[in-house]
């Protein structure tokens, strides 16, 4: 079975979910508010010949007429980022308030943190960690290059995170959890993604992501908010692991509400011979042709007092 | 806590009373640096902590830690001290430099590609102080900084980091 195959008939739409899927991707950047508004971006853009349309649902996201805008002014300046636009959804599903403190258990390269950073207004604290030192050096740059001051960088396993090497455990106010995971819903930029694709690709990383969920839901004080969330299709990735951990640990999901303008479909209750808690319907699922992106599963958890 | 530890990150002490490195400036030493030689007021530091890593690195944090030895950064780089002339970073300059009211060396856009290129930009005419100046260009109706370039005998020389050199 081909990966499309297997998942077109769980979507509201199995012919708009192929035709998607087989097109390019479009290039979105997102505007870093820490350095410039969406309208001085914009004009940036265009004096360096690159047309910019705000997306549906944010004015923080552009859509771009070329894929070069590395080598622009406004990109030198710090003033947008290069990323895809369904990976400016977490920051804003998991809403973190200025003056917070706040976890990205696997952040690198950290076009996610940054993100973090600007809804925080560079106040409070952030700690990005990730486990892979070669991809910490981009964590850094970009931090530094979109002018971000309250983020820190630590080099830990997520699945065993601590605060206490920092000087000892602090409230966690939220925590983000962009899980490793088999991509499938960036195959529209990664065409290996289709053709390696392995069925059975999620059995060495569900073990992973259940733990980094596990992990962030222990780091959370009571009432506060996890975001796991991933780029691919798989329910073994998805709803099989949020489903593990809400049996495990202390907390509930808080259903999802898109913003205004952008689609998406609930998540899975069951899939073949899975059974999942009804409340798994509250965590969304995005498919390409929803918004024409790249697919996406986010869910938003509780954490129980 | 004593002398400095190249591996690990230490607070800058607020004033020279409380310093334990004669050699570390405190932070008031930088803060009337900032004030004396770009005009950046005091306010802007106010949300700010200073550390030292490496020697005479110095990183700007608004966040909060008990203890930063573990952490690969803290902040950003903002700055080198335990030099005869202390130098500003790209990135802060880019961040903080909007607050600066002198020694800001306004470029054409075709200096400006020079400039972000690493290029060095002759300039025989400037009225202000030579070492480390803001460059500035304008972009969406302001002027914006670039970075840091150094001024000497009618030229200045990009400093711009070669991993943030862009050919434009």
């Amino acid at each position: 079975m081909e990966l499309v195959d297997r998942y077109a008939p769980v979507t509201d739409d199995p012919d708009a979910f192929r035709a998607a899927c087989a097109r390019p991707l479009p290039t979105t950047v997102r505007v870093n508010g820490l350095k410039a508004a969406t309208t001085a971006a914009t004009e940036a853009l265009s004096a360096a010949d690159v047309g910019a349309t705000p997306s549906a649902w944010s004015p923080m996201v552009l859509r771009l007429d070329t894929n070069a805008a590395g080598g622009t002014l406004p990109y030198y300046l710090g003033w947008i980022h290069g990323q895809e636009e369904v990976s400016c959804l977490p920051a804003h599903v998991l809403a973190p308030q200025p003056g917070e403190t706040v976890v990205d258990l696997a952040a690198a390269p950290g076009g996610k943190a940054t993100h973090l950073a600007d809804l925080m207004e560079d106040t409070g604290t952030i700690i990005a960690n990730d486990v892979n030192l070669g991809r910490l050096s981009a964590l850094r740059h970009n931090t530094e290059r979109l002018g971000v001051t309250n983020l820190i960088v630590t080099h830990q396993d997520g699945r065993h995170f601590s605060l206490k090497p920092l000087g000892g455990d602090r409230p966690v106010d939220r925590v983000l959890v962009d899980a490793p995971c088999s991509c499938e819903g960036t195959l529209r930029k990664s065409p290996h993604i289709v053709d390696g694709w392995d069925p059975d690709g999620y059995r060495g990383l569900q073990p992973v992501q259940i733990d980094l969920l596990s992990r962030a839901v222990e780091l959370t004080r009571p009432g506060g908010v996890v975001v796991y969330a991933t780029c691919t299709f798989a329910p073994e990735e998805n709803e099989a692991v949020v489903d593990a951990v809400l049996r495990s640990h202390a907390c509930s999901v808080d259903p999802i509400t898109l913003p205004a303008g952008f689609e998406g479909s609930p998540g899975l209750d069951q899939y073949d011979a899975m059974r999942f808690d009804e409340s798994l319907r509250e965590t969304v699922r995005i498919y390409p042709h929803q918004n024409d992106t790249g697919g996406f599963y986010l869910a938003r958890l509780r954490v129980d007092g | 806590m004593s002398g400095n530890d190249g591996g690990r990150f230490d607070r800058i002490a607020p004033d020279s009373t409380q310093q334990t490195d004669p050699h570390r400036p405190h932070r008031a030493a930088i803060c009337a640096w900032w004030a004396d030689r770009f005009g950046v007021p005091d306010s802007v530091w106010r949300g700010h902590s200073f550390w030292e890593k490496g020697k005479g690195k110095l990183w700007v944090f608004a966040g909060e830690v008990a203890d930063p030895t573990p952490v690969e950064a803290l902040g950003m780089r903002f700055m080198r001290v335990r030099q005869e002339h202390w130098k500003p970073s790209t990135n802060a300059v880019q961040r903080f430099g909007h607050h600066a009211t002198r020694n800001v060396i306004r470029l054409s856009t075709a200096e400006t590609r020079r400039f972000v290129a690493g290029e060095s930009i002759d300039r025989p005419a400037w009225e202000g102080d030579w070492g480390y100046l803001i460059a500035a260009t304008p972009v969406a109706g302001r002027t914006v900084p670039l970075g840091v370039g150094l001024y000497l005998h009618g030229e200045l020389r990009s400093t711009v980091p070669r991993g943030r050199q862009r050919s434009l």
